[in-house]
């Protein structure tokens, strides 16, 4: 589904504190898979999900999407493809605080122009799915932990985009929550979804929804394991 | 349609989004109105007294030429005035009698003038609106003055002028040509100034150049001056503008300065967040001009709105101490409402689109951060 | 339970600019009415000769500016302020300082 070929980032090139990222990664996401990167922080996890999810261009290399070149993309449309393609959940859940859970949810969806009605009806929906009902006209500094990180999930596919990049997701939960997670993960995958995590965390790279992980040190993949 | 829907949604972001600081925004609406408002105000006010003016007073002398002595303002001999009809293209010169009075009991100002109004004759006199109210002087009421000898005589009021008249009449004092000589003690040799009408319109200017040619101590002051001073005392550069309109333009220059000083942290993190989800840049640009379009455009129409009420309906009323000043005797009138679509749309440019600009400008570079910075807020 | 805020904003606005409409419609209906009232007024200033508005009575170069002396003590525009504010806001007659 995402083919990555030989990409390289480097921040600050030419200067003297010039850092390689990423150095020379080949990489192949399936379909409808979990896919966990795992590795110490500074391994390059955050910048290699930041390419992969548009966010960021390669200082060289290659990434084809369902068999499409974007690499070579103009901005806008680099911007489009991510709306419509990939839904991101942060490590600190990245709300914007002082407005309803379901604004939140809503937010990724109001410059596709589609109408009110529609995103309100598919943000409720998707809210409910996560328990969040009663939830849904709170402001998000109300919401515990746990909520406030289901609310990002929900964001997250609000644009019923086919892959979805968590960075860390984890970190700021507690064993319970975090199991949660990882329940959550297994459900979207029911749902044909594609989830690529990056984390350090045992609870996400030993749990049984993940189809493969593997391990990167200093901008490079070190084993290539592949767990059922 | 997408694209209506696309700005609508922008928009319900936008207004959550400025509900958050509820009382910061709506301090920000309150004072911007209140500019707005008084600016408006100030606009509307000048504006609607130049017209009246301009209406009012092309029926005013033609040409009125007063007698300068030693830099003042003197009385003009009467046989000036023959000189004057003398003058090739003059149709008729008349000698004007006027003049100032003091009311020490009441502490205020009238103007003398003589006329041959209807009820005024020899001892009877029509009054202003304004010195009726200030002496509660009515109709057959008798009002003492003092004679410039220091003895007193009095006049019956015969009538009132009009309230309508008030923004020309409030503070005559319409009187009889032997009783104002009697009591300023002028003699019949002298009048105040010469009121000059001539044959053609156009040769006006010729005549009062002709007459301060053989009167040299003469000052002629024809219509167009009359009507230029006007016009002068409320450009926006003179007086009542400038004074009201400086406390506004810093006020404002204070609101658009913190603004433009740059974005606070959350907002970025914020504008951060929205690239990161999906938003493009120009979706941010679009979120911060309705940010501004919201305030200002709010603000701008309350502020017209509520000046138009001041103005022509409430008579000014906060004006007022800035018109009475130290004036005891203070006309009370209504102008005829008037709206210029330039003057709107000049407020409009000066108000609404620098708020506006400087509400996008410190987001603009904000807005091009890479989307990927959000992975690391 | 939940109106849309930028419905509620749009409805805002086109109250205003309704409004604003009705001061426009207002302005110029006044205007009309106004007319005779002006005539009348434009009559007196005519019969008695008068020649300035009576905005302000409390200094002679303020009630009559453009009858104003230039040396009258009280015009030392700008700040005289033994007339305030009428003293800030009456400048000297151009036709005084042009000619």
């Amino acid at each position: 589904m995402i083919e990555l070929s030989d990409i390289r980032k480097v921040f600050n090139s030419g200067k003297p504190n010039e850092f390689v990222a990423i150095d020379g990664i080949t990489l192949s996401v399936e379909r409808d898979k979990v896919l966990v990167l795992k590795g110490p922080s500074g391994s390059g996890k955050t910048t290699l999900l930041s390419v992969i999810g548009c966010m960021a261009r390669p200082t060289s290399g290659r990434i084809t999407l369902s068999g499409k070149e974007i690499t070579s993309l103009p901005e806008r449309f680099l911007t489009e493809i991510r709306r419509k393609s990939f839904g991101f959940v942060f490590q600190q859940f990245n709300l914007i605080k002082g407005i309803t859970a379901m604004e939140n949810v809503i937010l990724p969806a109001y410059p596709t122009g589609e109408g009110f009605s529609v995103l309100k009806k598919r943000a409720l929906s998707l809210l409910e799915l996560f328990d969040l009902s009663e939830r849904a006209f709170s402001k998000v500094e109300w919401l515990s932990g746990g909520e406030a990180q289901r609310v990002s999930i929900a964001r997250a596919l609000v644009n019923d985009p086919s892959v979805i990049i968590a960075d860390e997701p984890t970190a700021h939960l507690d064993t319970k929550l975090s199991k949660d997670f990882m329940e959550i993960i297994g459900k979207l995958k029911v749902r044909r979804k594609t989830i690529i995590i990056a984390s350090h965390d045992p609870i996400v790279y030993e749990s049984a929804a993940v189809d493969r992980v593997l391990e990167m040190r200093d901008g490079r993949i070190l084993s290539r394991a592949t767990r059922q | 349609m997408s694209r209506f829907n696309k700005q609508r949604n922008i928009l319900d972001f936008t207004l959550s989004s400025l509900l958050r600081r509820r009382t910061k925004n709506s301090a920000l609406v309150i004072v911007y109105t209140l500019i707005v408002f008084s600016l408006a105000s100030v606009l509307f006010f000048t504006q609607a007294i130049k017209k009246e003016a301009c209406i009012v007073l092309q029926n005013s002398p033609e040409i009125i030429v007063q007698r300068i002595v030693a830099g003042r303002h003197d009385l003009l001999p009467a046989d000036y005035i023959d000189t004057i009809r003398a003058i090739r293209g003059v149709q008729s010169a008349k000698g004007r009698l006027w003049g100032y009075y003091f009311e020490p009991a009441a502490g205020a100002n009238y103007t003398l003038m003589v006329s041959e109004e209807p009820g005024v004759e020899v001892g009877r006199i029509v009054i202003g609106q304004g010195v009726s109210r200030t002496i509660h002087a009515n109709r057959a009421d008798i009002v003492p003055f003092r004679r410039y000898d220091g003895s007193y005589t009095s006049f019956e009021v015969s009538d009132i002028l009009s309230s309508e008249s008030e923004l020309v009449s409030s503070d005559l004092v319409l009187i009889s040509e032997s009783d104002f000589r009697e009591m300023m003690g002028i003699r019949g040799e002298y009048v105040t100034d010469a009121a000059v009408y001539a044959k053609n319109k156009r040769e006006l200017f010729m005549i009062a150049d002709k007459i301060k040619r053989i009167l040299p101590d003469t000052r002629p002051i024809t219509k167009d001056e009359i009507l230029r001073t006007y016009e002068a005392i409320f450009d926006w550069r003179g007086g009542i503008l400038l004074v009201i309109l400086s406390g506004a333009v810093i006020a404002f220059v204070i609101l658009a300065w913190d603004k433009a000083s740059g974005l606070s942290s959350d907002e970025r993190r914020e504008i951060g967040i929205l690239k990161g989800i999906g938003w493009e840049t120009s979706d941010v640009i679009a979120m911060k001009f309705w940010e501004g379009a919201v305030i200002s455009l709010s603000s701008f129409s309350l502020g017209i709105i509520l000046a138009y009420i001041h103005v022509f309906f409430a008579s000014s009323a906060l004006f007022e101490p800035a018109l009475k000043g130290w004036s005891v005797l203070y006309p009370e009138f209504r102008l005829v409402p008037h709206m210029d679509p330039l003057q709107i749309a000049t407020l409009f440019f000066l108000t609404v689109v620098p708020y506006t600009v400087s509400t996008i400008v410190p987001s603009w570079r904000a807005a091009t951060i890479d989307p990927d910075t959000v992975m690391r807020l | 339970m939940f109106a849309r805020k930028s419905n509620v904003f749009l409805l805002f606005m086109a109250v205003n600019i309704f409004l604003l409409a009705l001061v426009f419609g207002h302005a110029s209906y006044g205007e009309k009415n106004a007319l005779p009232y002006l005539r009348g007024k434009a009559q007196m200033v005519k019969r008695i000769g008068l020649s300035d508005l009576c905005l302000f009575t409390d200094a002679r170069y303020a009630r009559h500016p453009s009858m104003a002396d230039l040396s009258t003590p009280f015009q030392d525009h700008p700040m005289s302020l033994e007339h305030f504010p009428s003293g800030t806001i009456i400048t000297p007659p151009p036709h005084l300082r042009s000619k």
